[in-house]
């Protein structure tokens, strides 16, 4: 049949420019690598084991990671202490520890912590520091909040702050809290400092564990004004979480296409059977899409870092974000439901990959909220 | 190694010597093929330089700023995206100089020979029969069906079975159908949108010389596997621009008509708004990886959410509407010369996408090759695999 369409140039916004969609040979030579590390050190067994102690972040892993390969520092420029590489590089790196939902701190300190104090004026020590990951960082501010939503603050007062904040991602283990206050600063609090209390929640993604902070008195260091930096932070953040939900959805793929080559049932391999091989080859499709999504996102916020300008990238994360959510977690029940009995117990691996997609359909606004960002992004107004 | 500061020197070569606005079009088009610039990925002398795909969008840029004329690919695309491949792959050098260029001028339309109304997903099980005539060539006989432009068209591209004694997909070669033989009848075949964009086309002693045969005998399979796989890149792989394609009028109908808007349909349009832009993130993927030479498997699946995202944006293109919705543009019975998914009102358009998930291969055989090529699934059992075609059940 003849097939032909013409275009319809919308008013949403230029496409003359067109993103890069794919990964450079330097960027699947540090996927290589980061997944070489992971294999050796990152195990299901062992990231389940981790998480029934007190200790659920795996931190000779991250100093591996962080400091043996110089990841933590990808988003800082070379002159402020860090590697001086781009969103592109980190969302592989996000990628793969999605694939291995490896229980280190990097989306929340080498991303959002780093993001927000990129954009302050003070703070270059604390920047450096968590470049170099002689510490690790996490700005307090609950993991549910979307880009452009509102944040809880503590109160800040005679040099002092006081408050609680609670749902904070990976604060368990980090060194210094970056801390939205009422009068408008964001202030880098040391973690260990007098009238600061850590106290981990019980979470529903064990490998990215929230915790409550408590400030009486604690004394902070004003490095910047809040809005901007949050701002900035948690854009970046949404837009990489998206990669880091393609390496979930990808495993959770990959596993299943491999449990149902394998088991057999009815003298058959479950995997010949059509009406499971439809759902299948429906998830590789969302997969596929997402990758796209990703990649566009992480194009985005690096070309709108470069030109300081980030309406493109503030399209591309909603757009990643509205549709990754959904993605990794059908990935997630999938491989449940697919793989039967096994995959209800808890020593199979697939009840991490499924926290960590839900909690992360949620984490940095749900697809919802980023939908209702892109509203008023593309000019698609509500009744 | 022809580059683009080659190309756009023979280019600006071309709109010297033939002037497009002193120029007769066919006369243009013809010097376009002759001096390469047609494709210029195919060899030279065949409309080509061998030049990287990629570059063919110096041409078209540099011929447009011109003014210069087109071959209207909308109206001969089954020739462009189909007949020509093949042809190109499997065809003898005398086939190749004489089909492609009057197909790529568009002085010659093609149209494909393949569907039957007993083989659909099943293809190679058809049974329009082609025997061996006395002295030369070859004597077809039966039915073929949702064959577009087959009212105009000069040439087919036809599969017929030649060895019914072997299993269904080894008996099968691969023609050229002449479709001014007086044995080639077409009949418009109404549709569920009013109008007659396919027909049936009733083969009945058609006479087709040996030397129009693609490929050897038997092995009509395998070269129709280039065909079909060249219909679905045509089909889903399309360049937009964001909003391009079916989500481009609902979303003018939503910004100009805010009296339609409701909260319920809102909520549905912007989930499908963010499907459309990934899919064509997804189909710009593709194409960044074929220019960069590492072809994906994604183009598999390109057809697949192409085919949903149109029927679910034409269907609330419809409710959104309202009163509207519930009338339609024109039930008048007629042949577009092309088909056009996004041309005409709402109704139409919804009524049409419901083609796009069975034209082309239908989705479940789509999932079914996704499944099996991709993810390496194993397939149904087969019972017809080792059983001559004659003694299928039919």
């Amino acid at each position: 049949m003849s097939t032909t369409s013409p275009t319809h140039a919308g008013p949403a916004g230029p496409v003359d420019a067109q993103p890069d969609l794919l990964y450079s040979e330097e960027e699947e030579a540090l996927r290589a690598a980061v997944r070489d590390l992971l294999t050796d050190h990152c195990d299901a067994a062992r990231v389940i084991s981790r998480t029934e102690t007190d200790a659920p972040h795996d931190l000779s892993l991250w100093k591996a990671l962080a400091d043996g390969m110089g990841l933590a520092g990808l988003l800082v420029p070379e002159d402020r202490g860090g590697q001086g590489a781009t969103h592109r590089e980190a969302a592989v790196v996000l990628e793969e520890l999605g694939r291995a939902v490896a229980p280190v701190p990097y989306l929340t300190s080498a991303v959002v912590a780093t993001e927000a104090l990129l954009a302050c004026a003070g703070g270059s020590e604390v920047l450096a520091s968590l470049a170099s990951a002689r510490r690790i960082g996490a700005l307090a501010v609950p993991l549910h909040t979307a880009p452009d939503g509102s944040f809880p603050t503590a109160r800040a007062a005679g040099g002092v702050l006081h408050g609680e904040l609670a749902g904070i991602a990976d604060a368990a283990a980090a060194d210094v809290l970056l801390v939205p206050a009422d009068d408008g600063g964001l202030y880098a609090v040391e973690a260990d400092a007098a009238g600061v209390t850590v106290t981990g929640q019980t979470s529903l993604d064990l490998t990215r564990p929230l915790a409550r902070v408590a400030l009486e008195g604690a004394a902070g260091h004003r490095v910047g004004d809040a809005g901007p930096a949050v701002r900035r932070a948690l854009r970046a953040g949404a837009g990489l979480l998206a990669s880091e939900q393609l390496g979930l959805a990808d495993w959770s793929l990959t596993e299943t296409v491999r449990h149902l080559k394998d088991r057999r049932q009815f003298n058959r391999p479950v995997g010949g059977f059509q009406a499971l091989k439809h759902r299948l080859a429906q998830l590789w499709l969302e997969v596929v899409g997402l990758r796209a999504a990703a990649r566009n996102a992480a194009d985005a916020l690096a070309a709108g870092t470069a030109a300081g300008d980030d309406a493109d990238a503030a399209v591309a994360v909603a757009v990643a974000q509205a549709y990754a959510g959904r993605v990794a977690v059908h990935a997630a029940e999938e491989a449940l439901q697919l793989h039967g009995g096994i995959g209800m117990t808890w020593e199979h691996p697939v009840h991490l990959y499924l926290k960590r997609a839900k909690a992360d359909s949620i984490a940095y606004g749900t697809a919802g909220a980023h939908r209702e960002a892109l509203a008023g992004l593309v000019d698609l107004r509500a009744p | 190694m022809t580059d683009a500061a080659e190309l756009r020197r023979r280019t600006q070569e071309l709109l010297a010597a033939r002037p497009p606005a002193t120029t007769d079009r066919l006369d243009f088009l013809r010097a376009r093929f002759d001096a390469g610039l047609a494709w210029v990925h195919y060899p030279e002398g065949l409309g080509g330089l061998g030049a990287p795909r990629s570059l063919q969008a110096v041409v078209d840029a540099e011929l447009e700023a011109a003014g210069a004329p087109d071959n209207d690919p909308r109206r001969i695309g089954i020739g462009l995206g189909m007949a020509a491949p093949t042809i190109l792959q499997y065809g003898t050098e005398e086939q190749r100089r004489r089909f492609l260029r009057p197909l790529w001028t568009g002085e010659e339309v093609w149209c494909q020979l393949f569907s039957e109304p007993g083989a659909g997903s099943d293809l190679a099980a058809l049974g329009t029969r082609a025997v061996r005539a006395d002295g030369d060539g070859w004597v077809v006989d039966g039915q073929k069906v949702w064959t577009s432009s087959a009212h105009l068209a000069r040439w087919a591209i036809l599969i017929a079975r030649t060895d019914p004694d072997v299993p269904k997909h080894r008996g099968i070669t691969y023609f050229v159908c002449d479709m001014t033989d007086p044995g080639v009848e077409v009949r418009p075949l109404r549709q569920i949108t009013g109008e007659a964009e396919f027909n049936e086309v009733f083969l009945t002693g058609v006479r087709i010389p040996d030397s129009h045969r693609l490929g050897e005998v038997g092995d009509g399979w395998r070269v129709a596997q280039t065909t079909l796989n060249n219909e679905r890149v045509a089909i889903g792989g399309m360049r937009l621009p964001r909003e391009g394609g079916m989500i481009g009028p609902v979303a003018r109908t939503w910004r100009e008509r805010p009296e339609l808007r409701t909260h319920d349909l809102h909520q549905r349009l912007l989930g499908l708004w963010v499907e459309a832009e990934v899919a064509r993130l997804t189909g710009e993927r593709l194409r960044q990886q074929l220019v960069a030479g590492q072809p994906g498997p994604e183009g598999a699946g390109m057809k697949l959410g192409f085919a949903r995202l149109n029927q679910q944006i034409s269907g609330l293109e419809v409710e959104l509407l309202g009163a509207e919705g519930l009338l339609y543009d024109d039930w008048t019975m007629r042949r577009p010369e092309l088909v056009d998914f996004t041309g005409r009102e709402a109704g139409y358009r919804y009524l049409r996408s419901k083609g796009n998930s069975i034209e082309g291969g239908t989705s479940e055989v789509l999932l079914n090759i996704v499944a099996e090529r991709v993810l390496g699934l194993p397939a149904e059992p087969r019972t017809d695999k080792d059983v001559a075609w004659k003694d299928l059940a039919r």
